[in-house]
């Protein structure tokens, strides 16, 4: 038994030193660099600055909220679709899933750009003049394209899951397809919901990259204004607004955990 | 008793392969009919034709008197209880028996009043607010039940739901299943591979095998007018012999011609000959009809069971008297005790025990169990 914990130690050592060095060290990092001054004398002039960027926070929710409702509308038929069809195809429809996140975000989203700008490919090949990129509808776009198989593969996999008889189940006690559908296999695919919409909400609120080049520079969302904190050198800034986004995307994880809680699975955080 | 449901010419296939073949079939009103069968004989598909979760190929689906067969399974008057049970994993017990009232709109008064009834029936109250995950399979058959008849279907279908219960509970759930199709006084159609849980519980049995019909009739007629050496050996043991038909009430079997009360074979005519072991009186060889030599013998409580070899062709015999291996011995059959059969497609393939072993056959027993 001894014998058994000693060796479990040894084989969990190097797992725990890179936890230590990459995730916890950091963080307390963060949280040293958010209370202190330039000088590194403790200071609350970080976390009181805070209230000048309520408004970009505000911003950053209500789009990556946008695109997480809107991945969800178009998600969930997909999924639902993907998981109902034959195992042959599921496999084709999920290899087109992937295909695109093969490719690196910069570039996805440098391609979104080239395609719909004012001068870009869409325009010129239909010989129009629409103007999109430095839109709010652009950002919401690329966060869209970019995180929808963060939506879709969730809740595939929680919607395969879900024991054939159910729909025959609730078919027999008396339910139309349309009833089936919203009184047993949507709330049975709640976990999968859950998963998705965190997975598309936390990457979307703190984005930077697709702000800057969809949003053509005219507005800020969140992440673009730590990312500029930390390149202009105002670190300590920076660590408090990338705290406080960290308590606020756990808070709201664990409220939708609760929501969720007796559903087996859950997410992962 | 009316008829509640007929199949008139039901055929299916499924990529090409036949799985029923024109099944005429008619259930009355209120009665207990079990579809009967081993695994792969079309039963369970004909179960769910009737529910609505399969659509036939060919032929007509009545139900009192109206064609249902588009009927989708949500429109039909008939409730289900699924072999694995299919309980809702969202809602707790109170709320999966509520299910198909709350679908109904049916005042909260009431759906209380009916679903602590139903509790009570299944012997469950007290369960109300229990997660069904943490039910025991005896338990979540028993809410599968009270769910499936809480909305007072004409119908209930049973698709081997007593297949994943233990020996024990499974006896105890028969009779419970028994006695609340008599207390509701509707029909039940229920789906098994087991012969004695079917002739235990139903007013009626529909013997099946490769997609047909073999044979309708009540428990006992099943039992001592088998139709073929397919039914006699399904139900039951049996010993299958080749036979001759001389004339009315005379046939000739293994060299020695037996009285027997069977009538209306042609004069010569070939048939099948069943004897069920526990009709052979063992007597003295001097007085025997027939001699044989016994090859093996097995205590089984009751019984002893005998194997013993005639002319080359082995019988079974159940005697509650010891009789030694290698011993020979005489075999007394009374006239009543012969079973006369006309000869199948089944012909010959059943009713030898000279391959017999209860280990086989406790073998085969569980492949069925697993292919469902």
């Amino acid at each position: 038994m001894k014998k058994k914990s000693l060796m479990r130690s040894i084989a969990a050592a190097p797992h725990i030193f890179w936890a230590v060095l990459f995730i916890v060290l950091p963080l307390i990092i963060v949280g040293v660099y958010a209370f202190t001054d330039a000088e590194g004398n403790f200071s609350l002039a970080n976390i009181a600055a805070l209230t000048d960027y309520v408004p970009i926070f505000w911003l950053s929710l209500e789009l990556s909220v946008i695109a997480t409702a809107v991945c969800l509308v178009i998600g969930y038929p997909l999924a639902y679709i993907i998981a109902k069809s034959s195992p042959r195809a599921q496999k084709i429809f999920i290899m087109l899933l992937m295909l695109p996140m093969w490719t690196n975000l910069l570039i996805r989203t440098y391609s979104i750009m080239a395609i719909l700008d004012d001068g870009g490919f869409l325009n010129t090949l239909l010989n129009t003049s629409f103007h999109i990129v430095g839109t709010k509808g652009a950002v919401i776009f690329g966060m869209v394209y970019d995180f929808l198989p963060y939506m879709v593969l969730p809740i595939y996999t929680c919607v395969s899951k879900i024991d054939k008889h159910m729909w025959e189940a609730a078919s027999d006690l008396g339910c139309s397809p349309v009833k089936t559908m919203l009184k047993v296999i949507f709330p049975l695919s709640m976990s999968g919901i859950i998963s998705g919409v965190t997975m598309v909400l936390v990457p979307s609120i703190s984005t930077f990259y697709i702000s800057q080049k969809l949003g053509g520079g005219t507005f800020e969302l969140i992440g673009d204004t730590i990312e500029r904190q930390f390149v202009t050198g105002a670190l300590n800034v920076g660590a408090a607004i990338s705290l406080v986004m960290m308590v606020l995307i756990l808070i709201s994880i664990t409220v939708m955990n609760r929501f969720s809680e007796g559903d087996e699975g859950g997410i992962i955080v | 008793m009316s008829k509640l449901i007929e199949l008139k010419g039901i055929s299916k296939s499924y990529d090409g392969e036949k799985v029923l073949e024109g099944i005429n079939l008619y259930i009355r009103d209120k009665e207990f009919i079990t579809l009967l069968g081993p695994s792969g004989c079309g039963k369970t598909t004909t179960l769910r034709i009737i529910g609505g979760f399969e659509t036939a190929d060919e032929g007509q689906l009545y139900f009192d008197g109206a064609e249902i067969s588009d009927v989708p399974a949500y429109k039909r008057p008939i409730n289900t209880v699924f072999q694995k049970y299919a309980l809702f994993p969202h809602l707790n017990v109170y709320e999966n028996i509520a299910f198909p009232l709350r679908l109904k709109k049916t005042p909260e008064a009431e759906i209380r009043e009916r679903v602590t009834e139903m509790l009570k029936m299944v012997a469950l109250s007290g369960f109300e607010n229990k997660s069904v995950s943490t039910l025991s399979g005896g338990q979540q058959q028993r809410v599968a039940i009270a769910r499936a008849l809480i909305s007072h279907p004409r119908v209930l279908l049973l698709d081997e739901p007593l297949g994943a219960l233990d020996l024990k509970l499974r006896k105890d759930m028969q009779n419970e299943l028994k006695s609340i199709q008599k207390a509701i006084g509707i029909t039940f159609i229920y789906v098994t591979h087991d012969q004695e849980e079917a002739l235990s519980m139903s007013d009626t049995i529909v013997v099946m095998a490769d997609g047909e019909i073999q044979q309708i009739g009540t428990p006992t007629d099943i039992y001592n007018e088998p139709k073929n050496a397919f039914v006699a050996d399904f139900i039951g043991e049996s010993n299958i012999i080749d036979g001759v038909m001389l004339e009315d009430r005379k046939v000739r079997l293994e060299g020695h011609t037996f009285d027997c009360l069977d009538e209306g074979f042609g004069r010569g005519e070939p048939v099948d000959v069943v004897i069920r072991p526990e009709d052979v009186d063992v007597v003295k060889p001097e007085a025997g009809m027939l001699t044989g030599q016994v090859t093996a013998v097995t205590f089984k409580g009751v019984h002893y069971e005998i194997i013993v070899d005639i002319g080359g062709f082995k019988w079974m015999i159940q005697s509650t008297d010891y009789v030694a291996p290698e011993a020979t011995i005489g075999l007394y059959i009374e006239p009543d005790a012969i079973h006369v059969m006309k000869k199948s497609k089944y012909s010959g393939k059943f009713g030898d025990y000279s391959s017999f072993s209860d280990e086989l056959d406790q073998l085969s027993d569980a492949d069925a169990a697993e292919e469902f």
